[in-house]
């Protein structure tokens, strides 16, 4: 019950929801760029909302099968075919033993999720079955997929609940959390987008517009300052990666330079960097950081950003508690 | 506001619509991270529903939680209710301090005699300063198990290196401006590296993969290149953790 990589694309990593209840030792988040795609993929499955799928960036993957599965593709389009003939996506696929699932470039969007019927088996690391590179955990042995790797899937008799070490797990909340059957505010909000798009695809295009909050720090920035950041249009820099979105457009003064003494950050957390210039933190920010954050990206909102390509544009909206 | 915080204020804002943070000044100091530590304690142990995760840094205090199940209001009001009951509680809490074995032998601090020319001090002055200090834990990030320390003897405060290093090796003990660090992990960086402890930050797969605590302190204890290896195979072997002290 698995399947293997034959070739492993850009950048493709094993996810699920995230890691939460150890950002107090340094240990980021890490999780789905885009939500709503993964969350979909998942429930069109019947699948648990934490059941981990694969990433791929920008150029997607082609995968063998070792037994029939039921698959689904969601988030950026790569054009997926099984044994070269398209298939569709935001639907379950069926796939037999010895079929090829292929993905090229991304002809819209950025990331896709590719998740098969219970999820795929590695092993829980504080948690969580995400990878995040720069920590070398989660996923497999901590890194991006590479070719000749086997995934097995887990079936359902097989699947455990997450299980809770730890600080956070040490006092009961994150267990707490999990056994009430709550979901992280991400989730809520990008749950009820997925619903209402599993019939038709998003399109993503080129030119996005996202919500955001003013603050925690917009004090540190002159009124002209925070009016540049929120009228002007952001291009998606190269050197943008799951840590980061680096945008580049009119510089945004600040009162005086935008170091802080350093405190946590969200996903969506809008950095000025001391040129100016704005980086939205994403699914694998430090939990930590120093500079100012101008803005907060709205959670409904973020997915848009994951699909964000070099090159493409985006507008902050200013938007209210 | 950042700029002007009021003396003793608790100061809330929203960081969109899922977290909030808890701003308890601006400047680093024992006084307020204690606050900080204190409040973290505090919602930790009142676990309210909707909470997710909680940050704390030097100062302030991150709160993320689930929109649809708590709101900005709900837990700005708890906040500010705890944030009053800590700051009266005035127990005294005991120090833990741990003695983190470091080898400040050539082979390991490639940047020594840079620190010390800055300094005007010789390469035993700068070890023997950088190993009497006591170090307090303000808060862990950056990368897994990565503390922020205070306490550096500013003669020996040294700027970073002009152009960071591609890779330091998990375990070095380094100086960049006026704090000191270790390494948990094979890194980028632009520290000026004067030692290296064997003891590992950071194991992924134990229970507790992080074994200080912000709050916490930290001191240096100078080991040989033999000592080194010794602890070094000890640590791989998963027999050793280093040892800690309690005061008051």
């Amino acid at each position: 019950m698995g399947l293997k990589v034959l070739l492993p694309g850009a950048l493709s990593t094993i996810q699920d929801r995230g890691r939460y209840g150890y950002q107090a030792l340094g240990v980021p988040v890490s999780g789905a760029m885009d939500m709503e795609a993964f969350l979909a993929a998942n429930s069109l499955l019947g699948n648990d909302r934490d059941d981990a799928e694969i990433e791929m960036t920008l150029l997607g993957g082609t995968f063998t099968f070792d037994s029939p599965a039921s698959i689904v593709l969601t988030g950026a389009d790569m054009t997926p075919r099984k044994n070269g003939v398209p298939i569709p996506m935001w639907e379950a696929v069926d796939v037999l033993a010895g079929d090829t699932v292929s993905l090229g470039y991304a002809v819209d969007g950025c990331r896709a999720y590719l998740a098969v019927a219970g999820g795929f088996d590695v092993p829980l690391v504080m948690g969580s079955r995400s990878t995040s590179v720069r920590c070398q955990i989660g996923g497999l042995e901590g890194r991006q997929l590479q070719a000749g790797d086997h995934l097995d899937f887990l079936t359902a008799s097989e699947r455990k609940p997450p299980a809770g070490d730890g600080l956070f797990a040490d006092e009961g909340l994150m267990r707490a959390e999990r056994s009430s059957g709550s979901d992280c505010g991400l989730g809520r909000s990008a749950m009820g987008m997925a619903a209402r798009r599993s019939e038709a695809g998003p399109r993503y295009g080129s030119s996005f517009s996202v919500r955001a909050m003013p603050g925690p720090q917009d004090d540190r920035f002159t009124r002209a300052g925070t009016d540049t950041f929120f009228s002007s249009v952001y291009t998606m820099q190269e050197g943008s990666d799951r840590m980061g979105i680096r945008l580049f457009g009119e510089k945004i003064e600040s009162v005086s330079g935008t170091d802080i003494i350093s405190d946590g950050t969200v996903f969506g957390s809008v950095q000025i960097t001391s040129s100016g210039q704005p980086i939205v933190l994403m699914a694998d920010r430090q939990t930590t950081g120093g500079y100012a954050k101008i803005a907060t990206v709205l959670s409904a909102d973020l997915p848009k950003l994951a699909q964000m390509k070099p090159g493409d544009t985006v507008r902050f909206v200013r938007a209210c508690v | 506001m950042a700029e002007d915080h009021p003396k003793g204020r608790t100061v809330i804002r929203p960081c969109g619509d899922t977290a909030l943070t808890v701003i308890l000044g601006n400047e680093i100091s024992p006084e307020i991270n204690d606050r900080v530590y204190a409040l973290y304690h505090a919602l930790l142990t009142e676990k309210p529903e909707g909470l997710i995760d909680l940050v704390p840094s030097f100062a302030s205090l991150l709160v993320q939680y689930d929109p649809a199940e708590t709101s900005f209001n709900q837990m700005k009001d708890l906040v500010l209710t705890l944030a009053g009951v800590s700051a009266e509680d005035r127990t005294p809490r005991r120090k833990r301090i741990w003695k983190i074995p470091c080898c400040y032998s050539p082979r390991f601090a490639p940047d020594l005699d840079s620190v010390a020319e800055y300094a005007g001090l010789s390469s035993e002055e700068v070890t023997e300063r950088h190993s009497h200090g006591l170090y307090r834990i303000y808060m862990l990030g950056f990368l897994p198990g990565f503390v922020y320390l205070g306490g550096l003897d500013p003669a020996i405060a040294c700027p970073r290196l002009p152009s960071p290093r591609k890779k330091i090796p998990q375990g070095a003990v380094g100086i960049g401006g006026s704090q000191t660090g270790i390494y948990p992990l094979a890194s980028p960086g632009g520290w000026r590296l004067i030692g290296s402890t064997p003891v590992r930050m950071y194991v992924p797969d134990r229970a507790d993969p992080v074994f200080l605590r912000p709050g916490d302190y930290i001191r240096f204890v100078p080991i040989d290149t033999c000592t080194y290896y010794d602890i070094a195979r000890e640590v791989s072997r998963g027999n050793f953790l280093p040892e800690a002290e309690e005061t008051n």
